[in-house]
């Protein structure tokens, strides 16, 4: 089995990267190495970039807008985005309810929604847990009852990620509440300025409101905005939830934290030497990088492994992708917060930052335990790590 | 308390005074200080409750370490961390850390009569707060990295210099700062202690709020004039003092932390036995109950260290007393990550909101490992110091 890139692949990587690096606005940039959130309107910014390259939604059939590239190549564009570092995708368009809708939507739905999710005339948040069903999320309640041509939509919605940046929300709805858990569930799409939809954002620990509970009362969705059959939503689900698995390690994320790790160590001194020069230090650095590396190459495997597997279905293997990536991930947090030491302690808002308040100790120091706080989230988040090991043990482990 | 002999396991047996302190303080606490009191107490002016502050004079709290004869209770080390202890489980705001255990240790072992007489009453009634100003932004955890510099000047000093990361240096009334009289930057000898007015000109404070909710401020000092009675101790040789009153306030750290760490424990188990899904309460997957063991484990291992960091800070060997304190700071550094992590991943996305108390306790106990050196900075003095045991075995 041969893992490396082919000199063509190579070639490949040189020009995706090239291209992020020069077309990547400088402010977004900047916030993003310096570890802050993204705004709503950088990201919508560098989505509108990549889509008047051709490069918006790479991974999707080319009658839709994809380029037809191989595993390896959506792999290597994947790769080079996120190490730039350049922010993810605006909204769960591009990644989640775009391929839900080319795959199993109606020609209608596809006519109309897809191009708008290209060029980000629509935000999509994604309306899957409630307060009831987080890792049990076949046992949510929201209710859509059919009355002549339209679904009437009550219930709850909790941790959608950004919905008041949305303006679009794919919902699991329960259109049987007779039958077995996941056979009543059915993919609606729901205009968010709909009457009877109210979107609250949720404040998370560190400051930032990075989701949202979405109330239905009452709510009128058209029929015409089910995604393919009645009660068949939760295969739809499944296909959401497998989709993109492969960027859910974050490897290039975690290469870019690591170089910003030690940029910082050689700007920061200890007892008269440089942090960086500490043998202590470079070790626990070390440490990461060959837990990260070894992420790496398991994330080769499974896109090496793709192309042989029928389409649409996850490889379980991915499910180590998101454990040793969060895994990771923390590492990355902790040794920046070991970088920081004690200027760990101001906090400054997002509105400072904005204002460019003179920053409490070294500039840099700002974002590193919100970042460290933030990150909690990881293990948690896209199916908790908890219940990826669940997936492994029965899957591929036959437990 | 009985005194702690090699190969016997101390059974902390509270006196009867010490009992009724308990009970008071946490009676005060679970009175006054839920998790909903403490969000309004938040939004006031100070950003914490001048009428709990009031409360805690009242019990005595606020004198608890002083000598009885300046106005305090003549408590000691276990009654700290009984306070302390109490103070973490409901994760208070007031600047009682600042005032009563960094500032008034520094009084405790190196003011002069005239100045406790004067002091210690203020405080002990609640009509003073006070800050120690021992960090600059350059010094990271090491104490004696102080170039802030104090000038004789005739009968006084004038201060110049940067203070960082003061707590509650915001509100405080008066600051002790640490500044060099004599030697290089990061010398031991040559440092002084200095009582300095929060309104004497040339002082300018930027404060700020912190990560877990509390205040600070960043603090420079230009041509500030200290008088000669507001010179604490020898003002080329304080750093003992420094030293010694870090090591109290890592025990009374360590105890702040138990607190946090048990009702963080507290709350997680009763929401594995409270929250359902897949049909059953999460509780009953063995794979949780492990994880809950585990913040048991930690919380246990954690007390017992705080306990034995109360035993130690009093201790006369400063070797003895630093590697006892660095260990136990290790330890509690270690479990903030351990159980605290756990805390928040067992309550599944609730425990990440701004609403719930898990994140918040979380803040802290992060923010005390951030606080008089961090678990690397403490293992690596114990292990300069010649670790814990066996020390026959290294050559000298």
């Amino acid at each position: 089995m041969d893992l490396n890139f082919t000199a063509d692949e190579l070639a490949f990587r040189d020009e995706v990267r090239a291209f992020c690096r020069s077309a990547i606005p400088t402010d977004i940039r900047e916030k993003l190495i310096a570890g802050r959130h993204p705004s709503k309107d950088d990201k919508v910014r560098w989505t509108r970039i990549l889509a008047e390259k051709g490069w918006a939604v790479p991974h999707w059939p080319i009658e839709y807008g994809g380029k037809g590239w191989t595993p390896v190549q959506q792999y290597i564009f994947g790769e080079e985005v996120s190490q730039t570092p350049a922010p993810e995708p605006a909204g769960s368009g591009i990644n989640l309810v775009g391929p839900v809708i080319y795959t199993f939507g109606s020609d209608a739905q596809k006519k109309y929604f897809l191009p708008r999710i290209v060029n980000v005339d629509d935000w999509w948040c994604e309306g899957f847990s409630e307060p009831g069903a987080g890792s049990d999320l076949a046992s949510l309640k929201t209710r859509a009852e059919r009355k002549g041509d339209h679904y009437i939509v009550n219930g709850q919605k909790i941790w959608t990620s950004l919905a008041q940046y949305s303006n679009w929300i794919f919902c699991l709805v329960r259109t049987d509440p007779d039958a077995k858990k996941q056979r009543g569930i059915s993919f609606l799409l729901i205009d968010l300025k709909s009457p009877g939809v109210t979107v609250r954002p949720i404040q998370l620990f560190d400051g930032y409101p990075e989701v949202c509970e979405v109330f239905f009362d009452d709510v009128r969705v058209p029929v015409e905005n089910l995604v393919g059959e009645e009660n068949r939503g939760w295969d739809y689900a499944k296909f959401v939830l497998g989709n993109g698995r492969v960027t859910i390690a974050c490897v290039g994320l975690s290469k870019e934290r690591i170089r910003r790790i030690k940029e910082l160590a050689s700007r920061t001194r200890v007892g008269g030497e440089r942090l960086i020069d500490k043998p202590d230090f470079r070790k626990k650095i070390a440490a990461v990088e060959v837990q990260l590396k070894a992420l790496e190459m398991t994330q080769l495997r499974v896109v090496a492994n793709q192309s042989k597997l029928e389409k649409g279905t996850q490889d379980p293997a991915s499910s180590i992708l998101k454990i040793k990536g969060s895994e990771i991930q923390q590492a990355t947090a902790e040794l920046l917060m070991d970088v920081i030491g004690p200027y760990a302690l101001p906090y400054q808002s997002e509105e400072e930052f904005q204002r460019e308040e003179p920053a409490i100790g070294p500039d840099w120091a700002g974002p590193i335990a919100p970042a460290y706080f933030n990150g909690r989230k990881v293990p948690i988040y896209s199916g908790s790590d908890e219940i990826q090991r669940n997936i492994i043990a029965k899957v591929v482990l036959g437990l | 308390m009985a005194p702690f002999q090699e190969g016997f396991l101390v059974d902390l047996d509270l006196s009867e005074e010490q009992r009724l302190l308990k009970d008071g303080v946490e009676r005060l606490m679970r009175e006054h200080y839920s998790f909903e009191d403490r969000r309004k107490y938040r939004t006031e002016k100070l950003g914490f409750s001048e009428a709990m502050w009031a409360r805690y004079a009242e019990l005595g709290l606020l004198g608890l370490p002083f000598a009885e004869v300046h106005g305090g209770l003549g408590a000691g080390a276990v009654e700290t961390m009984i306070v302390m202890e109490a103070f973490g489980q409901a994760l208070i705001l007031e600047p009682y850390f600042a005032t009563v255990i960094l500032a008034g240790g520094i009084l405790r072992h190196g003011a002069n009569e005239a100045q406790k007489s004067k002091l210690v009453p203020a405080i002990a009634e609640g009509r003073m707060k006070l800050a120690f100003a021992y960090a600059e932004p350059q010094s990271r955890y090491d104490l004696f990295d102080v170039e802030t510099k104090a000038k004789r000047d005739g009968d006084g000093w004038v201060l110049n210099g940067t203070k960082g990361l003061v707590l509650h240096g915001d509100v405080a009334d008066k600051i002790i700062v640490s500044a060099r009289t004599a030697g290089s930057a990061r010398e031991k000898d040559g440092i002084g202690l200095f009582l300095v007015d929060a309104n004497a000109p040339g002082l300018m404070r930027r404060a700020y709020p912190t990560q877990d909710g509390l205040r600070a401020a960043e603090i420079t000092l230009q041509n500030v004039r200290i008088a000669a009675a507001d010179v604490i101790s020898d003002p080329a040789g304080a750093f003992p003092i420094i030293s010694r009153v870090a090591d109290e306030a890592i025990a009374a750290l360590c105890a702040e932390a138990i607190g946090c760490f048990a009702e963080m424990h507290a709350i997680t188990v009763n929401y594995l036995k409270t929250r359902k899904q897949f049909g059953t309460t999460i509780g009953s997957f063995q794979v949780l109950q492990h994880r809950a063991v585990d913040m048991f484990v930690e919380l246990e291992q954690s007390r017992s260290m705080a306990t034995y960091a109360t035993m130690m800070a009093g201790e006369s060997d400063v070797t003895e007393r630093e590697r006892a304190l660095s260990a136990a700071k290790a330890q509690i550094g270690h479990s903030s990550k351990a159980l605290g992590r756990q805390a928040i991943q067992l309550h599944g996305g609730i425990g990440m909101t701004m609403e719930y108390s898990i994140g918040h306790y979380f803040k802290h106990v992060t923010m005390i490992d951030a606080s008089f050196g961090d678990t690397d900075h403490h293992l690596q003095r114990l292990a300069s110091l010649g670790g814990l045991f066996g020390d026959q075995a290294i050559q000298r």
